[in-house]
C-alpha cells in the first residue's frame, strides 16, 4: 500500500504566550513541531506499510525550514519526503492550499512512479484549526473521504475506519484510493531510535515549487488565488474585574458568593 | 469568480440524525435571523435526511422564512458523497449568498467538500458572525492558535460565502408555532454507487447523559482537584445545585474523568447560566469553551490564575476548604428559597 502523509509544521500552541502590553502573539522562541494530529496519521501509515508493504511518502507545504519537520518523519518510518514550497504559494487559504497539495500529490506520484492508495493527514493543524484542507484535497482528486478516524485497519483491500461521532463512533468502510483524517489512535506514535534519527538529519529533502508542478493554475494559488481574506486579527482581552474574595475565611467567602448568586436569581 | 449579484439569501443547513435536528442548526437560525433582516433577504433552512418532515416544519418555528427539504432513504444516515451531492445541487439551483453549517464532525466533513466543489471560500469553526458595514460581506470571526488569536475573515469575490459555526456559541430562539414559512420539497436522486463509503456499524456510548451543552449550571474540576478520588467534591457540589459535571483537559489526560465531560477548545463549548470552575487555572483553550457562560465562579489557590480574569465571582483559597463551605452555603440558600 502506497501512502501519502500530509503534514504541517506548526508552532507549539501550548507554548504561545501573549505580550501583556501589546496584546500580540509572542512567536519568538516558540518551538516548531510536527502538528500532533499528523504524527498519528504518520504512525497509522507506517503500521499499514509494515503490514502490507509499499511506501510511505510525506509531503508538507511550507517555508524552507519545514524540511526539518519532514526529516523528523523520516526518522520514524517514512521512506521519502517532499517539501512543497514556492513564492507563488505564500498566503494561500485552505482552498488554495488544498489545490496546491492535490497538484503536488499528482507530481510526486509521477516522480516516484507510483499511485497512492491512501492519503492521510491529521484531523486539523493546531495553529489554524480548520480541518478543511484534507477534505478539500479529496474533492480536488475526486476521492472518497473519511474524517475523524480513531483507528484505521485494512480489510480485504478496503479500509475499515472507526470514526468519531458526537456520542460514540461509527465503523465505516471505504474503498481505495481514499483520503482519511485522524484524531488519535489506540496507540501512541513511535519515538525515533538513534540510528534512523542520525540518518534522517543527513537527508536532503527535495523541494517542489510552482515550476515543478506542470499542470498547476497559478491563479488558484497564493494570496491572490484565495477566496477568503483575513480582514483583521486580534488577541482576545479577558478582564472582567469580577469580585474576588481572597484572604477571607472559606465559610465567609462561600456565604457571600451564595448570597450574590441567589440575589442574581441563578441558584 | 462568479456574478455576485445573482446570489441571494442566507442559508442555514440543519443537520439531523435519526429524524431529529441537532441543536446547532436552530442556534444558527436564531443567530442569522437579525442578519437576514438587516440584509432584507430570506432566511432559508436546508433540511436533508430521511423522514425529516418534522425537522422541516420545526425550522420555520425557529425562524426560517423558507425550508428546502430533501427526503429520501439514501439520506437516512450521513455520508459525505450523498450529502455533498445534494447540497451542491441545491446551491447551484438557488444560488444563496451565504451558507452556514454547524461545526459538528459531520458539518466539518461536509462543508469543505462542498466549498471545494463550488470553488468558494469557507471559514471554519466560527464563534461570531456579523455583516461588514462597508461591504455588506459576511464577517466570520474565529479563534486560531488554540484560541490565542481571533481572526475576522471575509470572502469578498466568491459566492456563496461559507462558514461553519461552532455548536453552543449561540442560543436557540424560542420555538414559535405560529410562525409561517414556505416548505419546498426538493428531489435529489443519488444512486447507490455514488456513495462510496459504507456504514458498517454504529456504536452509541451510553455514558452520554452528560449533555453539557444544554446544562443551566456546570461544576467543573481541574488539575487542582488533585486526584480522581477527590473529584467526589465536584460531584457533591453539582448535586446540591442540580448541575452537570465538567472538567478541564488536564483531568481527562490524567485519566480521572472521561473525555465526554471535557470543556474547552478540544472539548465542549458551553453556555450555562453559571459555570463553576474548581481548581482550573484557565488555559486559553479552556476559556475558549466557556466564553458563552452567563456567570463564572472560580475557586483557585493561585490568585494569579487566568481563570480569575474571566470570573464574575472568585474565591482564592484551598478548594478542599472552599468547596465544602460552598456546598454548605448553597444548601442553606436552596433551603431558604424553597421555604
Amino acid at each position: 500500500m502506497n501512502i501519502c502523509v500530509c503534514i504541517k509544521q506548526v508552532p507549539d500552541t501550548a507554548e504561545i504566550r501573549i505580550d501583556p502590553v501589546t496584546h500580540t502573539l509572542i512567536r519568538a522562541g516558540v518551538p516548531s513541531i510536527v502538528n500532533p494530529f499528523d504524527t498519528y496519521a504518520l504512525e497509522a501509515a507506517v503500521r499499514l506499510k509494515e503490514k502490507l508493504g509499499g511506501k510511505v511518502i510525506v509531503i508538507s507545504m511550507g517555508p524552507p525550514q519545514a524540511a526539518e519537520a519532514i526529516r523528523s518523519c523520516l526518522a520514524v518510518g517514512a521512506d521519502e519526503g517532499y517539501l512543497i514550497s514556492g513564492r507563488k504559494f505564500g498566503g494561500s487559504d485552505t482552498l488554495a492550499t488544498s489545490y496546491i497539495l492535490s497538484e503536488a500529490i499528482r507530481a510526486v506520484e509521477k516522480r516516484e512512479n507510483i499511485r497512492f492508495d491512501l492519503i492521510v493527514a491529521g484531523k486539523q493543524a493546531v495553529d489554524g484549526d480548520t480541518a478543511q484542507v484534507a477534505p478539500e484535497i479529496a474533492e480536488h482528486l475526486h476521492l472518497p473521504q473519511v474524517t475523524y478516524a480513531l483507528n484505521i485497519e485494512e480489510h480485504d483491500g478496503e479500509l475499515r475506519i472507526m470514526r468519531d461521532c458526537d456520542n460514540g463512533y461509527d465503523i465505516i468502510s471505504v474503498p481505495l484510493p481514499a483520503v482519511v483524517t485522524v484524531v488519535r489512535l489506540p496507540y501512541e506514535p513511535r519515538y525515533p531510535s538513534i540510528g534512523p534519527w542520525l540518518e534522517s538529519k543527513k537527508r536532503t529533502i527535495p523541494v517542489l515549487s510552482e515550476a515543478d508542478l506542470e499542470t498547476i493554475d497559478l491563479t488558484r494559488c497564493g494570496l491572490s488565488g484565495s477566496p477568503t481574506k483575513v480582514k483583521k486579527s486580534y488577541t482576545p482581552v479577558r478582564d472582567k474585574h469580577g469580585t474576588i474574595f481572597s484572604k477571607v475565611p472559606a465559610e465567609q467567602a462561600a456565604e457571600k458568593v451564595a448570597s450574590m448568586l441567589s440575589e442574581a436569581g441563578i441558584i | 469568480m462568479n456574478q455576485l449579484n445573482e446570489y441571494q439569501n442566507m442559508w442555514v443547513y440543519i443537520e439531523s440524525e435519526g429524524g431529529k435536528a441537532k441543536s446547532v442548526g436552530y442556534e444558527l437560525l436564531n443567530a442569522a435571523r437579525p442578519l437576514a433582516d438587516r440584509k432584507g433577504c430570506e432566511l432559508v433552512a436546508v433540511v436533508i435526511g430521511y423522514q425529516v418532515e418534522s425537522v422541516a416544519r420545526e425550522a420555520v418555528g425557529y425562524g426560517a422564512d423558507r425550508v428546502l427539504w430533501i427526503d429520501a432513504p439514501e439520506f437516512a444516515s450521513y455520508t459525505t458523497d450523498a450529502f455533498a451531492n445534494a447540497l451542491v445541487a441545491l446551491v447551484e439551483k438557488y444560488r444563496p449568498e451565504t451558507l452556514m453549517i454547524g461545526a459538528t464532525n459531520n458539518g466539518r466533513d461536509l462543508a469543505p467538500r462542498v466549498a471545494a466543489r463550488i470553488k468558494t471560500g469557507l471559514t471554519a469553526d466560527c464563534t461570531e458572525i456579523g455583516i461588514d458595514e462597508d461591504t455588506g460581506n459576511m464577517a466570520w470571526t474565529r479563534p486560531t492558535f488554540g484560541g490565542n488569536l481571533m481572526a475576522v475573515i471575509m470572502c469578498p469575490d466568491h459566492r456563496p460565502q461559507m462558514g461553519t459555526v461552532r455548536p453552543g456559541v449561540f442560543r436557540k430562539g424560542a420555538f414559535d408555532a405560529s410562525r409561517r414559512g414556505e416548505i419546498v420539497r426538493e428531489t435529489c436522486r443519488v444512486s447507490p454507487d455514488e456513495i462510496r463509503t459504507k456504514l458498517i456499524e454504529r456504536v452509541q456510548e451510553v455514558a452520554d447523559a452528560v449533555n453539557l451543552e444544554e446544562a443551566e449550571i456546570i461544576v467543573a474540576g481541574g488539575r487542582g482537584v488533585g486526584s480522581a478520588d477527590n473529584f467526589r467534591l465536584i460531584h457533591e457540589l453539582a448535586d446540591v445545585l442540580g448541575a452537570k459535571v465538567g472538567c478541564s483537559r488536564a483531568v481527562v489526560d490524567a485519566g480521572w474523568v472521561s473525555h465526554i465531560h471535557q470543556v474547552g477548545q478540544s472539548g465542549k463549548t458551553v453556555t450555562p447560566r453559571l459555570y463553576i470552575a474548581i481548581g482550573i487555572s484557565g488555559a486559553i483553550q479552556h476559556l475558549a469553551g466557556i466564553a458563552g457562560a452567563e456567570k463564572v465562579l472560580a475557586v483557585n489557590k493561585d490568585p494569579e490564575a487566568p481563570i480569575f480574569s474571566v470570573a464574575d465571582v472568585g474565591i482564592v483559597g484551598d478548594l478542599n476548604e472552599v468547596v465544602p463551605a460552598l456546598i454548605h452555603a448553597f444548601r442553606e440558600h436552596r433551603k431558604s428559597s424553597v421555604t
